[in-house]
């Protein structure tokens, strides 16, 4: 069976899923908009949790938290299913699919065959659309992709079922009730606010003071740790602001498009002219990642270039302060 | 980022006929979408992350091959796992897989155990036991 179900590519896959999904159920919502009214956009240095090696870093609010503040914020109900056995789950897919219901499911990425290898990782938190079933073939709408794809009920299993940190355990979840209208305004300050209170958060880890934390460190790192194991850290860096789709500017961008469309929406001429601010932080993002790139690509450990790329984030830092102190008040 | 500007660099995207979609500005400063093959500054990022593991897998083996660890060690960097990640997929305590990694200790693990590994590394019990370089 097959539903009729619109694929669009995303940028990123949980605003694209969240953003395919209300579209199937009669609502447009651009990719941006999810994005930003479920307060997307975050920067977190988290030195105590090491993933492949090296520290996490995000540019991005935890995976599931974009699409339950957007769901809370604009009025719709979202079901939410985890399972234990395996079974059990697709029991539950196939239901839903019976019924002519697409949802989305958390999944694994080190198991899609669809993927290229160096993108492989022990990744949890991507997302997915499952829209049909063709005997023992699933129909897959991965808004990363151009096009729709294809997963074996055995293949879908193993990713439904990865282990690891943020182990999807067939997590499946879909919208269950809509407002008559959507309305945008209000979720859309909501999501502003959020955002702004987070980026300028009083602790270290999260918001501009992460970055200046990691700029910091930044600098210590060759002497601290050596040359090799910094320029792993900064690769992690690197690699972290360019998810897939975020066009190196670590999400910064897809930001940008937001205020943009909000400031048509709210009729706030204010938050046009913080887009085209925010687009410039994007390529400030670039820029640094940029010559971050060069610091590992000639295995350079001299500190002045890493002394160079900490001013480069302490630069943006102090932009961003600046940014979300004035987003906040034109709210 | 302005919309001509958006990188459209070789890299590994390609081979699986993947294209990044990003967010950029058109000539009249509107949003748009383009979609992209890649950046330099990425694929070098990523080239280094494979690069890092290659170099951890050989390692690996170097020291299976020398009886200082056990194929475990290696299957699990051959998987780009670490010790919490190939933990969970065996459903055992950090601890006892670490454990397991000593050569005294591998060589007397029960077929049971020793068949979760396998499963996990998608290898025959016979590959795990037998290590061949």
């Amino acid at each position: 069976m097959q539903i009729d179900f619109t694929h669009k590519q995303a940028a990123h896959c949980e605003n694209g899923v969240v953003s395919n999904l209300m579209r199937h159920n009669g609502f447009e919502v651009s990719e941006p908009m999810v994005f930003g009214i479920g307060s997307g956009l975050l920067f977190s240095y988290l030195p105590f949790l090491k993933v492949n090696y090296a520290p996490v870093f995000t540019y991005r609010a935890m995976p599931g938290l974009i699409f339950n503040r957007f769901a809370k914020r604009v009025g719709i109900k979202v079901k939410r299913e985890k399972f234990k056995n395996p079974a059990e789950a697709k029991a539950r897919l196939d239901a839903n699919l019976e019924k002519d219901n697409p949802v989305g499911l958390q999944v694994g990425v080190y198991s899609l065959p669809y993927f290229p290898e160096e993108y492989r990782f022990h990744f949890n938190a991507h997302n997915m659309v499952v829209y049909g079933r063709e005997g023992d073939t699933y129909l897959i709408s991965d808004p990363v992709m151009e096009s729709v794809t294809t997963l074996t009920a055995k293949e879908l299993e193993k990713v439904r079922f990865a282990k690891g940190a943020f182990a999807p355990k067939g997590h499946m979840y879909y919208p269950i009730s809509f407002p008559e209208t959507l309305e945008l305004d209000k979720a859309i300050m909501k999501g502003i606010k959020q955002t702004s209170r987070d980026m300028m958060a009083p602790v270290p880890i999260v918001g501009v003071k992460a970055m200046r934390w990691v700029a910091s460190n930044i600098r210590k790192w060759p002497n601290k740790i050596g040359p090799k194991k910094a320029n792993h850290y900064l690769g992690q860096i690197v690699r972290m602001q360019e998810e897939i789709g975020t066009g190196g500017g670590g999400f910064r961008y897809i930001y940008a498009a937001f205020l943009q469309e909000s400031s048509r929406v709210l009729n706030n001429e204010s938050l046009s002219e913080l887009s085209q601010e925010m687009t410039e932080i994007g390529d400030l993002w670039r820029d640094f990642a940029l010559d971050a790139s060069r610091i590992y690509k000639n295995r350079s450990a001299q500190s002045d270039g890493y002394n160079h790329i900490a001013e480069q984030l302490e630069a943006i830092a102090d932009r961003e302060a600046t940014f979300f102190k004035a987003l906040k008040k034109s709210v | 980022m302005k919309k001509k500007e958006v990188p459209q660099d070789h890299s590994n995207l390609a081979s699986a006929n993947i294209k990044d979609m990003v967010y950029a500005v058109d000539e009249n400063g509107e949003y748009t979408t383009e979609l992209s093959t890649g950046w330099e500054p990425k694929t070098i990022a990523l080239d280094n992350a494979i690069k890092e593991i290659e170099a951890r897998v050989e390692d690996a083996r170097q020291r299976v091959l020398k009886n200082e660890t056990s194929p475990i060690e290696y299957y699990m960097e051959l998987h780009k796992m670490d010790l919490p990640i190939l933990a969970s997929y065996v459903g055992l305590w950090k601890w006892r897989v670490k454990r397991h990694f000593k050569p005294s200790v591998f060589k007397g693990l029960s077929d049971r155990t020793l068949q979760k590994y396998a499963d996990v590394f998608e290898v025959t019990m016979e590959q795990l036991k037998h290590f061949e370089s």
